[in-house]
């Protein structure tokens, strides 16, 4: 139906409510099937077929929805009875799907043992709060949350300036990177001079272990729809484009979906609401340029040009696409708007700390039991991130760093668990919040290795226009590469020093300006590793492979040969029943020998 | 000024179909030059799945067609890096590279991919079957280590499951039921 006036949303979310209570009345059971990227992968689809044909007659209702953050879980399935918590299930296969809805239905009891426990008590839900909920192919389901009415608020009440206020008071800084004001960029775009105006989203999260924009885009395409017209109106602009990249192939689907079902209603397009205001959004894919998520770059790509960054000034918000004035936001900032402008801004900054107000969405990945999305208010300790969210380091293993900030950010050690994460205090420790992806490391990964993998990212994705990043983090990469290899040389760190202090202040963007920061941070907080590696010619972690030695302590050797025979190398001889001994000249590191010893007389050292 | 390109007649028409399939959308017929070339990034993006790849003909096939200088479709085509020059195989195995797999052991997967297939990372097989290519972060960190084969996902990956993943796309049959 065509959606022409604020009457006709509160009719679609009234009609949303009494389908709900009549589902209750009848007693439906709600069946809740995330299918995100993780989940599909997981075998999601399979799952959703066996509950659609075993629903009996509409006793079960079936639906699906976006991933609800629970990555470790997938494939995931809520199973709501009326009036009652929802029953939630990991791990889900077709022969378990079936027993669950026949549990349900029939003994109205869940199976307790495949149940999984979410762990949302010290989480907060403001741009996620839809993911894993809504059907995000579906407006209306979107609306029965509130969507739309924050559009509608600002098309009939408020003047931009208006708009623009309140975000200002609310104290929103960018999601996406550097945490600039939002409200204040908003400002500028919207006095820019210029008839022609342009509202951008950057969904190129390239950030490598972040994906929360994925899943806003795949689980509540509506909510940054909404955002980009209400920019469009604070701004006075008519067009808005979603660059977003090419790896997220069920993302752009739904975007694709969302657009067109915007368009049906009348919620994009001319006249929205019969305000009088008009807006149309395009998608722009990316394709596969870490540097196009650096606006200016982004901005070059969308022109169908390669993807170099501009020299700022000017800024976007005065001469962005094809020179006219642009505001460029990240998926998780637009996500937050509809909020605000719906709850206020003074309910926003109740929220988290002084300087950095709201919340923040954290993609937990790596060495945590717990991997997958959570929001968490600003301010919120990293202990409480890991260990009490993230169930802490699986396998028993310690706590060695977390990394924040993907390649721009830097590795939090042990002792610094305990402070407050938000924008300032990320900084002040050498990291950033970039745009929020988490990863934590055990006691098993060498951080010199780590630095030396994030150098051999930004050398690979450096677009070539500055010198100094093009060629600076190309030397970095070579001495990394010297120092992991066991060839490093007594002044190897302060040549990486020296290059990382001149290629953040010679390049012109954020990734080169940010490109050293790995090896500053792991240079600040695990020196004794990177000396290791350079004075002893030893890797403490046991991760780089050429520093290893394998040595067969006689004294535990039973000479049962099983070592000697699989190696692929010859290295190993001996008598049988006598000690064995590995030839280091021969020996190729492959730690093959170390796994078939059952007497663990093998050292790796 | 046109001229004329030695090109397969085949992948003439379907150029040419791109092309005026987005014409009225992406203002290809406009005289607006800048609209032209802002759809450039799209149309190789089509060009490449009906084709394979975009080797110089088909470049300058395209600069003809859309009065963009052969130069500058080379410069973005060789930017990106979803854009091959070179044919690639008929199954791309990309592994996901990004930190949480990487902290997971990606690396030993790209290892047992090259040992078996007997490639380097970036290479396609002799017989033309497989490709494979590091990628950059999948956004699938809760399955790390994760890779894609096509469409497909495949997730919480250990080298001991490279052998099964290369024969079920060994037989053409069994891999395109997938």
């Amino acid at each position: 139906m065509k959606i022409k006036a604020l009457t006709d949303l509160q009719q679609i979310k009234n009609q949303a409510v009494d389908d709900s209570t009549m589902r209750d009345i009848n007693h439906t059971l709600t069946v809740n099937v995330h299918q995100g990227t993780c989940g599909t992968a997981s075998g999601a689809k399979e799952v959703y077929g066996v509950m659609v044909r075993h629903s009996g007659d509409n006793a079960a209702r079936i639906i699906q929805t976006g991933c609800p953050g629970m990555c470790h879980h997938e494939p995931l399935v809520s199973v709501t009875q009326p009036g009652s918590e929802p029953c939630i299930y990991g791990h889900v296969t077709p022969d378990k799907a079936q027993a669950i809805l026949t549990s349900h239905l029939e003994n109205h009891a869940p199976v307790t043992e495949w149940l999984v426990q979410p762990n949302q008590q010290l989480q907060k839900r403001i741009t996620l709060a839809n993911c894993g909920v809504i059907d995000p192919e579906k407006i209306e389901e979107y609306i029965a949350m509130d969507g739309y009415f924050a559009l509608a608020k600002v098309l009939l009440e408020m003047q931009p300036i208006d708009v623009i206020n309140e975000l200002k008071a609310s104290g929103l800084r960018g999601r996406g990177g550097g945490g600039f004001p939002t409200g204040q960029k908003w400002e500028f775009a919207h006095k820019a001079a210029g008839s022609q105006k342009y509202v951008v989203c950057n969904a190129d999260e390239g950030d490598p272990g972040a994906f929360m924009d994925r899943s806003i885009l795949e689980g509540d395409p509506h909510r940054l729809l909404e955002a980009m017209t209400i920019a469009g109106y604070a701004i006075g602009a008519g067009q808005g484009y979603i660059y977003v990249r090419a790896e997220y192939p069920m993302a752009v689907e739904r975007l694709k979906w969302a657009i067109h079902q915007g368009q049906e209603t009348g919620l994009l397009g001319n006249n929205i609401l019969g305000s009088g205001f008009s807006f149309n959004l395009d998608i722009r894919l990316g394709a596969g340029a870490f540097v196009c998520g650096e606006e200016t770059a982004l901005l070059n790509s969308i022109e169908g040009k390669r993807g170099e960054p501009r020299q700022r000034p000017p800024f976007p918000a005065s001469s962005g696409l094809w020179g006219n004035p642009t505001l460029i936001n990240n998926v998780e900032t637009y996500a937050n708007i509809p909020a605000i402008i719906r709850q206020g801004a003074s309910w926003f900054s109740s929220i988290g700390t002084e300087k950095s107000k709201g919340t923040k969405v954290f993609a937990l990945a790596g060495k945590i039991k717990n991997i997958g999305l959570i929001e968490v208010p600003m301010g919120t300790t990293l202990r409480t991130i890991i260990e009490d969210i993230g169930g802490g380091i699986p396998n028993g293993k310690q706590y060695k760093a977390a990394q924040t900030g993907g390649p721009s950010g830097g590795c939090i050690p042990t002792d610094m668990l305990d402070i407050a994460i938000d924008y300032d205090n990320l900084l002040a420790i050498g990291s950033m919040m970039g745009s929020g992806g988490l990863i934590v490391m055990d006691e098993d990964n060498c951080m010199v290795d780590i630095a030396r993998f994030f150098l051999e990212f930004t050398q690979d994705e450096s677009c070539g226009k500055c010198t100094t990043c093009r060629i600076g983090t190309k030397r970095m990469l070579e001495t990394l590469d010297k120092i992991t290899t066991g060839q490093g040389d007594a002044d190897d760190i302060e040549h990486l020093e020296s290059l990382a202090a001149t290629i953040k202040n010679a390049s012109i963007c954020g990734l080169g300006q940010t490109a050293p920061n790995p090896v500053l941070s792991t240079l600040k907080y695990f020196r004794p590793e990177y000396e290791a590696h350079i004075f002893e010619k030893k890797c403490p972690a046991h991760a780089c492979q050429d520093l290893l030695s394998y040595t067969i302590v006689s004294s535990k050797c039973t000479g049962c040969s099983a070592c000697a025979r699989v190696c692929p190398s010859s290295a190993i001889s001996g008598k049988v029943k006598e000690p064995y001994a590995i030839d280091q000249s021969k020996c190729v590191k492959c730690g093959l020998c170390v796994n078939k010893c059952k007497a663990e007389a093998i050292e790796c050292s | 000024m046109p001229y004329e390109i030695d090109i397969d007649p085949a992948w003439g028409a379907a150029i040419d179909r791109i092309i005026a399939a987005g014409a009225p959308e992406q203002g290809l017929l406009n005289e607006n030059c800048l609209q032209r070339s802002s759809s450039l990034i799209q149309i190789l993006e089509q060009t490449q799945k009906e084709i394979g790849y975009l080797p110089e003909n088909v470049q300058a096939y395209l600069a003809n067609k859309l009065h963009i200088p052969l130069s500058e479709i080379y410069g973005v085509t060789t930017f990106y890096a979803l854009f091959n020059t070179e044919p690639v195989g008929k199954h791309t195995i990309s592994v996901c590279m990004g930190t949480a797999c990487y902290v997971k052991g990606a690396g030993e997967i790209v290892a047992e991919f090259e040992r078996r297939l007997n490639i380097e990372a970036g290479q396609t097989t002799l017989d033309g079957l497989f490709t494979l290519e590091p990628c950059r972060c999948l956004g699938a960190c809760g399955l790390a280590p994760v890779l894609t084969i096509g469409d497909q996902v495949y997730g919480r990956l250990t080298p001991a499951d490279v052998p099964d993943l290369i024969e079920k796309y060994y037989l053409p049959t069994k891999g395109e039921s997938t």
